[in-house]
């Protein structure tokens, strides 16, 4: 597509275009572009627009096609395995911020092992490990042990923690971690700002070039979103979906994929600046899979049970099943979350609704080699 | 007509290979195996789980059909050679189909790095099977490394667009005598009866059957439709004329 390939994303992301808010295209406009085999950065913009709200059929049949020909009627199932709730950062929209109230932990060894069989006991083979940033309490090391462990149970383990070096990456696939999920949270510096008041997230540069190191480490699968409802959610989402265009076309051996986490409120806790709608979500995945018609999606289960059903045949290639934000939280009952889940739905829940969708769950899609 | 098929020792029945990674449930696969009356068929290590009690993709390949298993993931040789030795020792059978992608976008195949794989795992006795960008030189090269046979794109994977390649396949075809599967990228039964018609050995479906409506009726269109190019190919067709006949012969004048 492009020949000459930026530097950085950050190139990108300076380059980016405004967002007009009065703009809006044509209905024939994007009908053309719904046509096309090939979208531009412009065409995928356009059909992110409230315009474009007005062709959601069309947009979803297209996606759905599209996913169909590409990842077949199947879906990749995985779970969030939470290491330890302990954190320096002050994110104001996460339950585990420094300075909460939530009672904090640490999966010993013993209790590692048994959250894993737990999880390997209903079929799972990849997981996706989490924790929050806290050097003392976690150190690297910590996390690379935990992955080394986790490897007799699983076939691929993705990590979501903070942002490191690209030797902190390379350090963790040499434990086993194959894959990297890692969101921006928000691509605009100054909502970024309010919304990480300390802590060393703070630097939103080396958060943002994160994904791209570990692209350079070796990984084979990185994984990016921004928290929908922090800021202009269709921007927020455009410039997600230019981030993936740059580290595929840069790093065309990684598998690139994206998530369209979407912030609720919750009753007497954080309320997200900006409503993001059913609708809109649809046609963000949507739009996103016609610009990207090979890059992966991943929905969590932060969304109801109706929406993942819906949205499960249109473009998703991946869901989180059974799953569980508290620490050691399918063994150690009781323990509070990181964020309220809206699908509580267990594994063989998940896999008898995909199949009546016409989805094949798919327990295990990698073999470590 | 005696009209038999044989890679690597095995006396093949049919000239259809099919996949099993794309359908909604693996129940489908002995049903369109049977209704396209294939002969092997491919799996994906990286789908393999012995240890799963329910869903062990491997619980659902028919008795009688050859297992094919591939190296999907794979993004260079090293990685292809262990997935393959792994398949092995999982009790998968020796024939192996290399697939070396490192391009997230195109999912074209590395037929360098599949060439260095193919050298290591014949010699190591495995039955190789490469799939390939059609390419002369590639298939010498492969042939010499030890493929049993070769299994170049008709088009990019899972675009269904048909026998795209069909000149460098021909080119293929013609000059080496190693039994030439098209795999990916036919998307019609009438696309797979062309590369049947054009001399190739087999034809591998997967998007095309998986991705219908009805994948069980589908598979029974593709099966009919390798047959039917295979016959045409053996009946040798007439000779393509682009113009007519002249009225008036041109050495009309040498009587």
């Amino acid at each position: 597509m492009s020949h000459h390939l930026p530097a950085s994303f950050q190139e990108v992301l300076e380059a980016a275009p405004p967002w007009p808010e009065t703009e809006s295209p044509s209905r024939s406009r994007l009908e053309r572009i719904l046509g096309q085999d090939r979208l531009s950065t412009e065409d995928f913009r356009l059909l992110l627009s409230p315009a474009a709200e007005a062709l959601l059929e069309p947009l979803a049949r297209r996606a759905r096609e599209l996913t169909v020909r590409h990842f077949g009627r199947t879906m990749q199932l995985f779970t969030p395995l939470y290491l330890a709730n302990h954190c320096i950062n002050g994110c104001r929209y996460c339950g585990y911020h420094a300075g909460g109230t939530v009672e904090r932990h640490q999966l010993s060894h013993d209790e590692l092992r048994r959250e894993a069989a737990a999880i390997a006991a209903t079929g799972l083979r990849h997981i996706l490990v989490l924790t929050g940033e806290a050097p003392k309490q976690t150190p690297l090391e910590y996390i690379g042990g935990c992955v080394a462990a986790l490897r007799e149970w699983f076939s691929s383990i993705a990590v979501e923690i903070y942002p490191l070096t690209t030797d902190g990456y390379r350090y963790l696939a040499g434990q086993g971690a194959d894959s990297l999920t890692l969101y921006q949270e928000a691509y605009d510096r100054d909502c970024y700002a309010r919304m990480h008041p300390f802590g060393p997230k703070r630097d939103f540069d080396f958060r943002l070039e994160a994904p791209e190191r570990g692209c350079q480490a070796g990984l084979r699968a990185v994984n990016i979103g921004a928290l929908l409802g922090l800021h202009d959610a269709r921007r927020e989402f455009f410039l997600t979906g230019l981030h993936a265009q740059y580290l595929q076309e840069k790093y065309p051996g990684v598998e690139i994929a994206i998530s369209p986490p979407r912030i609720r409120p919750v009753p007497g806790g954080f309320q997200p600046p900006v409503e993001v709608t059913d609708r809109m979500l649809v046609q963000f995945v949507t739009a996103f899979r016609l610009f990207m018609p090979r890059a992966g999606i991943t929905l969590s289960s932060r969304e109801r049970a109706e929406i993942r059903d819906g949205l499960a045949p249109l473009c998703v290639t991946r869901m989180s099943a059974g799953s569980n934000t508290a620490v050691g939280g399918r063994t150690r009952p009781g323990q509070t979350g990181q964020f309220e889940i809206d699908d509580a739905r267990s594994v063989p829940e998940m896999c008898e609704s995909l199949c009546r969708a016409g989805r094949q769950p798919v327990f295990k899609d990698w073999q470590r080699s | 007509m005696e009209d038999s098929l044989t890679i690597g020792g095995t006396r093949l029945a049919s000239r259809l290979f099919v996949g099993t990674g794309k359908y909604s449930g693996n129940d489908l696969i002995p049903k369109v195996v049977a209704a396209a009356g294939a002969s092997v068929i491919t799996v994906a290590v990286r789908r393999i789980d012995p240890e799963a009690r329910e869903e062990n993709i491997l619980n659902h390949v028919p008795p009688g059909v050859v297992l094919m298993p591939n190296t999907s993931g794979a993004r260079n040789a090293q990685e292809a050679v262990r997935i393959a030795r792994l398949a092995r020792a999982a009790g998968c059978g020796n024939w192996i189909k290399i697939e070396v992608i490192d391009d997230n976008r195109y999912l074209m195949p590395d037929n360098l790095e599949t060439l260095k794989a193919t050298e290591i795992l014949a010699a190591e006795g495995f039955v190789v099977l490469p799939y390939m960008c059609p390419d002369l030189y590639a298939a010498r090269r492969l042939k010499a490394a030890g493929a049993a046979a070769l299994m170049p794109l008709g088009a990019p994977i899972g675009t269904n667009r048909g026998l795209k390649t069909k000149e460098l396949v021909r080119v293929m075809l013609e000059e080496t005598d190693l039994p030439v599967v098209v795999d990916a990228g036919l998307g019609r039964p009438s696309q797979a009866a062309e590369a049947m018609e054009l001399g190739a050995a087999a034809v591998l479906v997967n998007t095309a059957i998986a991705s219908a409506e009805e994948p069980v009726a589908m598979a029974t269109a593709f099966g009919l439709a390798v047959r039917a190019g295979r016959l045409a190919w053996l009946a040798g067709p007439g000779r393509r004329r682009e113009t007519a006949d002249a009225s008036s012969p041109l050495t009309g004048f040498l009587r």
